[in-house]
């Protein structure tokens, strides 16, 4: 009798705590087209809905020639392991194998090397500045002209949508190697009452996250300083620093300016631990990254590290919130999550959390998962089986921890690596969701109340590599970027990258700063 | 300049927050959907979505019945039987050609217009409110529009008062909307035109949609056409999201009709695309997406003809009217 009384005032306390159009509003939500269909629509009932589903858009691939076996680029040759050994190279959109690549021993890194000090000597260290950006405005018009070739080639390999690899990756690569080839004869005024020397070799080992966009980063400013170098790509996506290899060829590099090794961890230490380099530059893990600064502390080798991140993008209730999503979205979800200086940690205004949440899974729901080579792709595959398996193990860990798990509900291809966009919801800075990178579609959300608690959250971390901040007011947005340790901080934006901007990070995102002037000083004796 | 109230003629209040909108940020967005590549099946299907929503428009001093006519008829049978032949030669299952959603006149026109389109589902649509400027004095503008609806208008695409609106009059604008759905009812489609080209940036515009949202607008519409720029993907994008956002608060669907500018199949699909993936799917109908666009028809027509056939249709084959 007691409970049912409960009952009853519990309900029309309810009836009474909603407005009329809150009511409306639930209503055609639970029962959707048929309670929308206002007097308006019945009125006129012109055509049914159009049920839009995008066709398949695929790049064509048949002009693309992938050779079964790959080679080693060493001194101005494509050659043969000395060992002989291979190792596949996946393609994860389909899990299949598309080639095999060659896996450098120390025999062939110590031959690179030697290719890269003769060049060095004998013919780099002569030329003038003027002559060395001859040869890099000229690799990147070939990278240019050769630019569908290296997008398609680029997705093959590593997964990422062919609409990325074709609008990003591609012309920022080149536009890379056009901005260090203007200053090749201007480093004499880049640093005003100073004297610049080049170092000699650099050993370079990149990440696959961005294959040819971080072999760009690392060959244009060493070419441009008067380096030669040796570089390693991940041993999951060898094959469009292969393309560039040829690249250099076609223009007519001098031998031994420019060498690839490929292979996995063995061939990347041997590199890093040669005694005949003076720099290394190391973009990857904050775990491989630290082995590296340990080694090296002891070598006098100079060294760039750029490491991992955990990024926070920070919304204030006055930022303009549509848009706002839209960069939340490009911050945690462009190349699948797989950016150092991804925005991982999605810091919201407490005021404005539950609508910016509900923006946000709806946009979520329109991103096309699937075959990276289709026009219409959003999110591509996850770049290895290793990779996905992390993301799913740390998933499940953010699953236990707790917190509001939502991953949207497209059907994902059957073969392949794929995952989910997925966000946890009210997460803290202590939960690992929030502390680890996962380098994966995985976005972690908190709120703040005020701005000084946004900086300090936004900080929270043992990275600081990048920030986002979203106002629409001037002043708030100056004083939350000047409390933020961040290497890179984005208003309004995220995830914009121009060769003329410096990139780095602070604490464990690494040393040094690429791109810019700045990116001329690691291979710069400055005197 | 949100975060105001206004008041509606039974004096409760209507509370605007400010909803700022970033340029650049919606640039990028609407670009993203000139990316999309729409292929096949899906363009064929949304080159017929788009043709079922189009309101044809003739809006000129020179207007007469003539004229008029050769409008509503292009709107009855837009495809020259002919090409319809080869075309159900190619393909004999191919669906026939819908005909548009409705033409679009001055007043004194719509009883012509509706003449010719008896018996057709096509409606009528009248500009009003001493379309394009919306200068003349509200009583003026009340009477063309129960002069529009007398005459048989099925639809009405108002213009706001942007002089109002500049000069910080919102309550005149609100008014007026609010006025002017009173005399349209339930029977009369009430399209609101911001004229987003006058209205210049995107928080004016913003705000402007939220305003005729409240103020019972079923439709809001980018422009007269007589003024550039008319519709462009990132205005349009700017006024979808305003209709999520109404549609999140209240639960009613207002609809979007973009107007001028858009001439080819390929713009038009660049907006289905951005419909969809903005407001979703229960908007891709001709009764809540119109098209404001006559040389577009054309256009489409003869991509229906390449998508199925492989190649162009003889082009003198198109009546220009």
């Amino acid at each position: 009798m007691a409970k049912q009384t409960q009952k009853t005032q519990k309900n029309s306390k309810q009836k009474r705590a909603i407005p009329p159009l809150a009511i409306k509003a639930q209503l055609v939500k639970v029962s959707k087209s048929s309670a929308i269909v206002s007097s308006a629509a019945e009125r006129h009932q012109l055509a049914p809905t159009f049920d839009f589903k995008y066709s398949a858009a695929p790049e064509a691939t048949d002009f693309v020639k992938i050779d079964t076996r790959q080679k080693l680029f060493i001194d101005g040759k494509f050659v043969d392991p000395k060992a002989g050994k291979y190792f596949p190279s996946i393609n994860p959109a389909k899990a299949e194998k598309i080639s095999e690549i060659a896996e450098a021993s120390a025999e062939d890194v110590d031959a690179a090397v030697s290719a890269a000090t003769r060049a060095y000597e004998k013919t780099w260290s002569k030329l003038s500045g003027k002559e060395r950006g001859k040869y890099l405005f000229r690799i990147a018009r070939i990278m240019q002209e050769r630019s569908r070739e290296l997008a398609v080639v680029e997705t093959l390999d590593g997964g990422k949508p062919i609409k990325e690899s074709r609008d990003i990756d591609i012309p920022l690569a080149a536009a890379h190697f056009f901005y260090y080839a203007g200053w090749a004869d201007k480093l004499d005024y880049a640093f005003p009452g100073k004297k610049v020397s080049a170092l000699g070799v650099a050993g370079q080992v990149i990440p696959w996250n961005f294959p040819l966009l971080m072999a760009a980063w690392k060959i244009a400013p060493a070419l441009a300083t008067g380096n030669t170098v040796v570089l390693k790509p991940a041993e999951t996506t060898s094959l469009t620093a292969l393309i560039l290899a040829d690249v250099c060829r076609q223009a007519e590099l001098p031998d031994g300016v420019v060498n690839i090794v490929t292979g996995a961890g063995a061939t990347g230490a041997a590199l890093v631990n040669h005694p005949g380099i003076q720099k290394i530059a190391f973009t990857g893990s904050t775990e491989v990254g630290k082995r590296i600064a340990l080694a090296a502390a002891t070598s006098g080798k100079k060294v760039t590290l750029e490491l991992g991140g955990k990024s926070a993008n920070i919304v204030f209730a006055d930022a303009a919130l549509d848009q706002a999503v839209e960069g939340v979205i490009n911050g945690i979800f462009f190349n699948q999550g797989h950016v150092c200086c991804a925005g991982s940690r999605l810091l919201l205004e407490e005021s404005i959390a539950g609508i910016f949440v509900q923006k946000l899974k709806r946009r979520m729901k329109q991103l096309r998962v699937g075959d990276p080579l289709d026009k219409n792709t959003d999110i591509g595959a996850i770049n290895s089986a290793e990779q996905l398996n992390k993301i799913q193990e740390l998933v499940a860990k953010g699953k236990e921890e707790g917190g509001e798990f939502f991953e949207t509900s497209c059907t994902l291809p059957s073969k392949g690596y794929f995952h989910r966009p997925c966000f946890f919801d009210g997460v803290t800075s202590s939960s690992l969701i929030s502390r680890v990178e996962i380098f994966g579609p995985v976005l972690a959300i908190s709120t703040f109340r005020t701005p000084e608690e946004a900086i300090q959250k936004a900080n929270d971390t043992a990275y600081g590599l990048a920030a986002g901040v979203w106002s629409e007011k001037g002043s708030k947005i100056h004083r939350t970027a000047s409390g933020l340790k961040a290497g890179v901080i984005w208003a309004n934006t995220y995830n914009k990258f121009d060769p003329a901007s410096p990139f780095g990070g602070y604490f464990e995102s690494g040393w040094g700063r690429e791109g810019g002037r700045h990116g001329l000083l690691p291979y710069l004796e400055v005197r | 300049m949100h975060d105001l109230q206004l008041r509606m003629p039974s004096g409760s209040k209507v509370h605007f927050p400010r909803v700022p909108v970033d340029m650049v940020g919606v640039h990028e967005r609407a670009d993203s959907f000139t990316k999309r590549s729409i292929k096949n099946e899906s363009k064929l299907g949304a080159l017929y979505a788009a043709l079922t929503m189009l309101d044809l428009t003739t809006l000129e001093g020179m207007d007469t019945p003539g004229k008029v006519r050769q409008l509503c008829s292009k709107a009855r049978h837009p495809v020259p039987a002919a090409m319809m032949e080869e075309l159900l030669k190619k393909r004999p299952s191919l669906p026939a050609i819908p005909s548009v959603a409705a033409v679009c006149v001055y007043p004194t026109l719509v009883p012509y217009a509706k003449e010719f389109l008896a018996g057709t589902n096509i409606k009528v649509a009248a500009v009003s409110t001493a379309f394009p400027s919306g200068q003349a004095p509200e009583d003026v503008k009340m009477l063309d529009v129960k002069r529009a609806v007398q005459l048989g208008a099925d639809e009405i695409d108002m213009v706001i008062d942007r002089g109002a609106f500049l000069s910080g009059d919102y309550q005149k604008v609100f008014d007026e909307i609010v006025k002017v759905k009173d005399i349209c009812g339930e029977r009369v489609h009430l399209k609101v035109i911001l004229e987003t080209g006058e209205l210049k940036t995107y928080d004016h515009v913003r705000f402007a949609s939220d305003m005729a949202m409240e103020a019972g607008a079923d439709f809001i519409k980018t422009s007269t056409g007589k003024v550039t720029p008319a519709a462009t993907l990132p205005v349009t994008l700017v006024m979808l999201q305003a209709i999520a956002d109404y549609y999140d608060r209240t639960g009613r669907m207002v609809g979007m009709k973009p107007a001028g500018g858009i001439r080819t199949s390929k713009q038009a699909i660049h907006y289905l695309c951005m419909v969809n993936e903005t407001l979703g799917q229960d908007w891709l109908t001709p009764d809540w997406f119109r098209f404001g666009a006559s040389v577009l028809l054309n256009d489409i027509l003869r991509q229906v003809f390449k998508q199925v056939t492989g190649r162009y249709y003889y082009d003198k084959a198109f009546s220009t009217d």
